[in-house]
């Protein structure tokens, strides 16, 4: 099955957030108020029912007030901390055409995958205490159909199809922005989690931060600690701690008294 | 029956004949989000909203049976509009919460001059309520002549508004109705 892809190539998108719209829409989330804090942006952040943002980053060009435009949703990770981390089977599923689902069914709740994503996109729910984020439409693509943001935007700043495909047209448009003075223009496709499957076009490629994306992100090297060693080390002990009692057991027996008055006496009840 | 099988082969040979047959049950744990819109009657229609006059199709769970009520679960974008291509701004995004608004007008309301309050009407009132004034408006303004005394048989005193989401066919009777009764002034959304 080939891997699919979002492409987002920030320098067209017009902050019209429809793909805002459609997500909710199509995930059938509730209506909360967005909060007001004097941009231009929906929310100051993702929530358990919002998993798409669009950022309105502002910095100055050339003297006056600009937009780096960016869409703050999971990024689908080839490597996905957050399935690193989870401790229950089944809750998170990378699916072969790349899509990193959550199955809301077998979530603990635990939030693990919240500390294990380096890109801080899974929020906990407070009333279903189960995490929520982007599905890529799982639902959609699964049948064929392009994701609920992708067709609605109409700037067609967000495309989607084979990552291979996808990542060339990357390049094209990249190579395209440079000719046309943007010498910083590039792709954002870290590798410190095996590349994404959502990828940005960006104008300032070299500083990812001013999108709010981060520059190296890595999964936590804690998380493959306790994923890793600590836990079969922490095996090992119970089994030894297990099998010491048993042949102690074996070797000794039970404690033997030998008169009543050498036995403790019961504590007070 | 073979003599020599065993319960362990036989449970061997069952477990590859499911699969053979696809019943592993780990996809169908993965399929689990199932498509919303995969029994949904589907409705061409236009968004009300502005004037460029995107496309849409409505999504509607009910198969018409006397005893169902149909729902809209979703509306996107058309792509066989030339206008958008199955693209929608975030307004015309939105309009499944149009559709099902509790606060969405489904009849007609009437505030009588002086009246602080709206009062529901049925249509054949409003209906009869919207001709008297046509009717009378019309009376007091139809020109026969102007000044020089040219025939003109016209109606400057009343206005027609279209929309955008008007057809080809409500646009027609629309011009029928207009020149019937001699209107010349005309507006259309695109331009409000």
């Amino acid at each position: 099955m080939t891997t699919v892809a979002k492409l987002i190539d920030t320098t067209l998108c017009i902050g019209c957030k429809a793909c805002e719209v459609a997500c909710q829409e199509w995930n059938d989330q509730e209506f909360t108020l967005g909060t007001f804090d004097g941009t231009y942006q929906t929310m100051p952040d993702l929530a358990p029912n919002f998993w798409n943002l669009i950022k309105f980053n502002e910095f100055e060009r050339d003297g006056q007030l600009s937009w780096l435009m960016s869409k703050y949703q999971c990024m689908h990770c080839a490597d996905p901390g957050c399935l690193r981390a989870c401790p229950a089977p089944g809750a998170i599923v990378q699916l072969k055409n790349g899509i990193v689902d959550f199955v809301h069914d077998n979530c603990i709740g635990c939030g693990y995958c919240i500390t294990g994503c380096p890109f801080d996109v899974p929020r906990l729910s407070p009333v279903s205490k189960k995490v929520y984020k982007c599905s890529l439409c799982s639902d959609r693509t699964s049948v064929g159909m392009t994701p609920a943001c992708i067709k609605t935007c109409p700037t067609s700043c967000l495309t989607f199809g084979a990552r291979d495909e996808l990542l060339r047209k990357a390049e094209i448009r990249a190579e395209t922005l440079r000719a046309d003075g943007d010498a910083d223009a590039g792709i954002y496709n870290p590798e410190g989690v095996g590349g994404t499957n959502v990828i940005y076009v960006l104008r300032e490629a070299s500083a990812p931060q001013k999108y709010g994306l981060p520059k190296d992100p890595t999964i936590p090297w804690t998380l493959s600690l306790w994923k890793g060693p600590v836990k079969w080390l922490g095996s090992l002990v119970l089994a030894g701690g297990i099998l010491g009692t048993f042949f102690h057991y074996i070797r000794f027996g039970p404690r033997e008294y030998k008169d009543e008055s050498d036995r403790p006496e019961n504590p007070a009840v | 029956m073979d003599a020599t099988l065993t319960r362990r082969d036989l449970a061997k040979r069952a477990a590859l004949l499911t699969t053979a047959f696809g019943f592993d049950l780990r996809p169908a744990a993965a399929a689990a989000r199932e498509l919303k819109i995969a029994r949904t009657t589907q409705t061409h229609s236009v968004c009300p909203y502005c004037a460029v006059g995107c496309s849409v199709v409505i999504h509607t769970i009910g198969d018409r049976s006397k005893n169902v009520k149909p729902a809209v679960v979703h509306i996107e974008g058309d792509p066989e509009s030339p206008v958008s291509r199955g693209t929608l701004c975030p307004k015309g995004a939105s309009l499944k919460e149009f559709v099902n608004s509790d606060r969405r007008l489904t009849e007609p309301l009437y505030r009588a001059p002086g009246e602080s309050a709206w009062r529901r009407i049925s249509w054949d009132e409003a209906l009869n309520k919207m001709a008297r004034r046509i009717k009378d408006t019309r009376d007091r303004g139809f020109e026969t002549h102007d000044a020089q005394g040219r025939l003109v048989n016209r109606l400057t005193n009343t206005v027609l508004i279209g929309g955008c989401t008007d057809t080809n066919e409500v646009n027609f009777l629309l011009s029928k109705f207009r020149f019937g009764l001699g209107i010349l002034p005309y507006e259309n959304q695109s331009r409000l």
